[in-house]
This record gives C-alpha cells, sequence and structure tokens, in this order.
C-alpha cells in the first residue's frame, strides 16, 4: 500500500511517525530527569548530566554505533530483549525511534530541568504547609509553572528527531517504505542522481523545521520568577 | 467575650506554645548553631532579631519545612515534633499558616484559585470559577471579591498580603506563622497593613507568631516578644510598653 504511494510522502509520513513517537518518549523521561536532576541532590549529579547531555556533542554515527553495540543481535541488551521476548530491533522503524529519541533527549532534559529550577522553591512549601502531598504539588504547581520551558524544549526535540541521520543510519538502515526516512531519502536521492526527489524532500523538512522552531521561539519563557532567599531572616 | 483581651483568652496552665531546638548549618568557619528555646501562653508572639539570628529557621522548624537536629515543638497541646519519641508531623499534618515574606501566592492562579487551593485535594487546580462557600465567605471578609479573577501580579501589596492570608486561614489552622510580614512593602503601606494585621488577629483570636526585625512590629503585634540573635533567645518581654491596646 505505501509502495503505491508517492515515496516522498512515505518518507514524510515515516518520518512524523519516528519524530513523533520519539518526541513522546523523551518528553516523558526527559521531564522526569529534569526534575530528578534539578531537585534532588545526590553523588554524581553532575556525571550524570555530562552523560546525558553526550548525544549533543557525539558525532551521531559514534552515537549509532554504540546503539548498535548495545541493541545488536549480539549486544547484551538486543541479545536478552530477542531470547526472551523475540524483539528485534536492528532495521525496523522502532528502532529509528530509540536512535532519534537518544539524540533529541538533551534537547528536552536540559531546558526541563533549567525550567524546574527556576520555580522557586517557596512555591511548593507553601503547597506543602496547604496539605498537598508531594506527587500533587508536581502537578498543581511545579509542572504548570515549569511547563513553557519543557514545551520549547520538546518542540526542538521534535525537530532533530525529524532531521536525524547518522545514528538511524547505523540501527534501521535504509529501507524504503520502512525505515528511509525524509534526511536518509534526500541522501538516497542526492547519490542516485533524482534532483527533482532531492528538491521536494528538502523543501518539505525545511518547512517542517522552521515551523517547529517559530513556534518554539514563541513558547521560550521571557521571564521566569526566580527568587530564592536566605534560608535564616 | 471577643472584648477581653487575647493573652487572657488562652490563660491555660499550658503553654501556647513550647520549643526547644538545636540545628547545626553548613560546615568549617561558616557553622551557624541555632539552639532556640522559649515557650509563651501568648496568643501574639513576635520574635526579633536582626538578619541571619536564626528567625526564620526557627519559624520553619515551627512549620516543619526545616527539620531540627534534636529538640520538641509542641504547639496549642499537640507535640508536632519531639526527637526522643521520634515525632515528627509532616507538615501536611501540622495545621499551621505560615505566610511568607513575599507571601508565595501561586502565580498561575487567580485570587479566588489561591485561596481555594488548600481545600481541593484533586491532582488538578480548582477551575477559574469555582464556587466554594469559604472561599466566597474570605473573599467577602477581605474585601478580595472584586479581584477574585485577578492574578497575584495584578494585585496591590495589601491584596497580596489578605489574600495569603485568606488561603491560610480558610483551613483553620492551629496558627498563623508570620515571616517578615511587612519587609517587603514601603513604609505608609506597611502601617496599614500592620494594623490590619492586628485588627484581624483579635477579631479571629488564631495564634500568632510572628518574627521581625523592626521594633514597631514587636510593639504593635506582640503580647509576648523574644529577642533572638546568633542563634538564641537571649531575651524575652511581656507586655511591651503601649502594646497596641487601644
Amino acid at each position: 500500500m505505501s509502495a503505491a504511494m508517492d515515496p516522498v510522502w512515505t518518507a514524510l509520513a515515516l518520518s512524523l511517525k519516528v519524530a513523533g513517537w520519539a518526541t513522546a518518549i523523551t518528553l516523558v523521561l526527559g521531564t522526569a530527569v529534569g526534575y530528578m536532576l534539578a531537585r534532588w541532590r545526590f553523588p554524581l549529579r553532575d556525571l550524570l548530566d555530562s552523560l546525558l547531555t553526550l548525544p549533543i556533542v557525539l558525532p551521531p554515527t559514534v552515537l549509532g554505533y554504540y546503539l548498535l553495540v548495545m541493541l545488536g543481535r549480539r549486544g547484551w541488551l538486543g541479545a536478552w530483549l530477542h531470547d526472551n521476548l523475540g524483539i528485534n530491533l536492528i532495521f525496523t522503524w522502532q528502532g529509528a525511534v530509540i536512535a532519534a529519541s537518544v539524540v533529541a533527549f538533551p534537547l528536552v532534559f536540559k531546558p526541563a530541568r533549567a525550567a524546574f529550577e527556576a520555580v522557586d522553591g517557596q512555591l511548593e512549601q507553601a503547597a506543602q504547609v496547604l496539605g498537598l502531598s508531594g506527587a500533587k504539588i508536581f502537578f498543581r504547581v511545579t509542572l504548570p509553572l515549569a511547563w513553557r520551558g519543557i514545551l520549547a524544549g520538546m518542540l526542538l526535540a521534535f525537530a532533530r528527531a525529524l532531521g536525524e541521520f547518522g545514528a538511524t543510519l547505523m540501527i534501521a538502515g535504509s529501507i524504503p517504505g520502512h525505515t528511509q526516512t525524509l534526511s536518509i531519502a534526500v541522501y538516497e536521492a542526492v547519490q542516485a542522481g533524482q534532483d527533482d526527489v532531492a528538491n521536494r524532500l528538502v523543501l518539505i523538512t525545511s518547512v517542517v523545521c522552521v515551523t517547529v522552531l517559530l513556534a518554539a521561539g514563541r513558547l521560550m519563557p521571557g521571564q521566569v520568577a526566580n527568587r530564592r532567599d536566605g534560608d535564616r531572616g | 467575650m471577643d472584648d477581653a483581651s487575647s493573652t487572657d483568652a488562652s490563660a491555660t496552665d499550658a503553654a501556647l506554645i513550647d520549643v526547644d531546638i538545636r540545628k547545626t548549618l553548613g560546615s568549617g568557619k561558616r557553622q551557624f548553631r541555632l539552639a532556640v528555646a522559649f515557650s509563651s501562653r501568648c496568643q501574639r508572639i513576635v520574635i526579633i532579631g536582626p538578619s541571619g539570628g536564626g528567625k526564620s529557621l526557627t519559624l520553619k522548624a515551627i512549620a516543619g519545612l526545616m527539620t531540627p537536629e534534636q529538640g520538641r515543638i509542641q504547639l496549642a497541646g499537640t507535640t508536632l515534633f519531639d526527637t526522643r519519641s521520634s515525632i515528627d508531623l509532616a507538615p501536611q499534618a501540622r495545621r499551621v499558616a505560615f505566610l511568607f515574606q513575599d507571601y508565595a501566592l501561586f502565580p498561575h492562579l487567580n485570587v479566588r484559585q489561591n485561596i481555594g487551593f488548600g481545600l481541593s485535594r484533586h491532582w488538578l487546580n480548582p477551575g477559574a470559577d469555582s464556587g466554594c462557600p469559604e472561599v466566597d465567605y474570605w473573599l467577602d471578609a477581605f474585601n478580595l471579591a472584586p479581584v477574585a479573577h485577578q492574578f497575584p501580579h495584578q494585585l496591590s501589596g495589601g491584596q497580596r498580603q489578605r489574600t495569603a492570608l485568606a488561603r491560610a486561614l480558610v483551613l483553620q489552622p492551629r496558627a498563623l506563622l508570620l515571616d517578615e510580614p511587612f519587609a517587603a512593602v514601603d513604609p505608609l503601606l506597611r502601617i496599614r497593613m500592620r494594623t490590619e494585621l492586628d485588627e484581624l488577629q483579635r477579631r479571629l483570636s488564631v495564634p500568632m507568631i510572628v518574627i521581625t526585625h523592626d521594633p514597631l512590629d514587636a510593639e504593635v503585634l506582640g503580647d509576648q516578644v523574644f529577642y533572638l540573635q546568633d542563634g538564641v533567645i537571649t531575651d524575652s518581654g511581656e507586655g511591651w510598653p503601649g502594646a497596641g491596646r487601644g
């Protein structure tokens, strides 16, 4: 069915599917990790932050190789998944989702951490004294005050996931209609000398990414109340 | 009945508040030692002292926002904290009202939602129009009905204080704890807000502990005044001259 469709739209649909899933995953995990890093004190917190930021600076191919070593048939996680659950992630669109998620993750948890740190701790204390439990304080005070920063990060993550190339190619390959996303399709089209296909792919990708960036810019927190006074008056 | 001075109203054998706590903060040379002990039968207590003397810490310990290393805290016959019998009530269970210096109103909620915040135990905040008789009562009592739909940043200093008080009082707390309530407002407004608080406390006869560095606050609001410096109570006085008995 998808083979009958214009390959350009097939690639766009697949890209949106992969980027959508990756965004949903990074949104949940990134918010949780961002909150943890902002509020909990534990040893090696800064090291963990740096490790999780690594995908921004590492070449995507290096990242893809790490993932391949881990998730491949002979990788420790890949072997376990295959033997126990019969799941294979290599050369599947789900594998592409994992690659895109890892690459986009820092773009969510970094702004999420900053947004949570900008929430005045006194407001949470006020909610405590007013009788609310920790989890409810999170949903009624902390998250509503931090969501703009998280949302901006989420849109950046979506754009990044949409443009993901290197790690995705390593893990999921380039199977038209299955794992060939927009950015990979551009590469293949140029390699094959199909300039008209490449032009259309590039145009579509650009439009989608610019739209996302504009939306992210509007959601960036303008001024966030952030004051923390000394504890003893 | 309410004419009786608030001090007499609470004249029972047991102290209204009994605090004896110890806590060490920081390390090395920048260490700060808090060793505060006081008890009082008065309904209107002021703790006065210079900044950095441990006033806020003491108040936070009573509210459960800071855990002392050892000691005990009793309020209105209830033990809130006692290291000897391993009692440490969560802030949620202490039923005290804590007024932060800048009121800590929720900036994403309007006045009505702020006041009703503690009444609702749901996962979501009450709606912008949520009707609730207790909230309506306090909106009227504090002249906040006209600004019920406004957000904290749109309010005057006095309205903010009243919103914060209403948010706390709607839960019928055992005591009101106020952290430098007038430090952030200009002198003219300060006089008016101090008078407002004074009258309000007499009307409700709810026990009140105010911390401040302003002697005028102590004069007007304190039936008993404790002087706190460098982490210890160094002096106390009952019935300051002209302690606001009109």
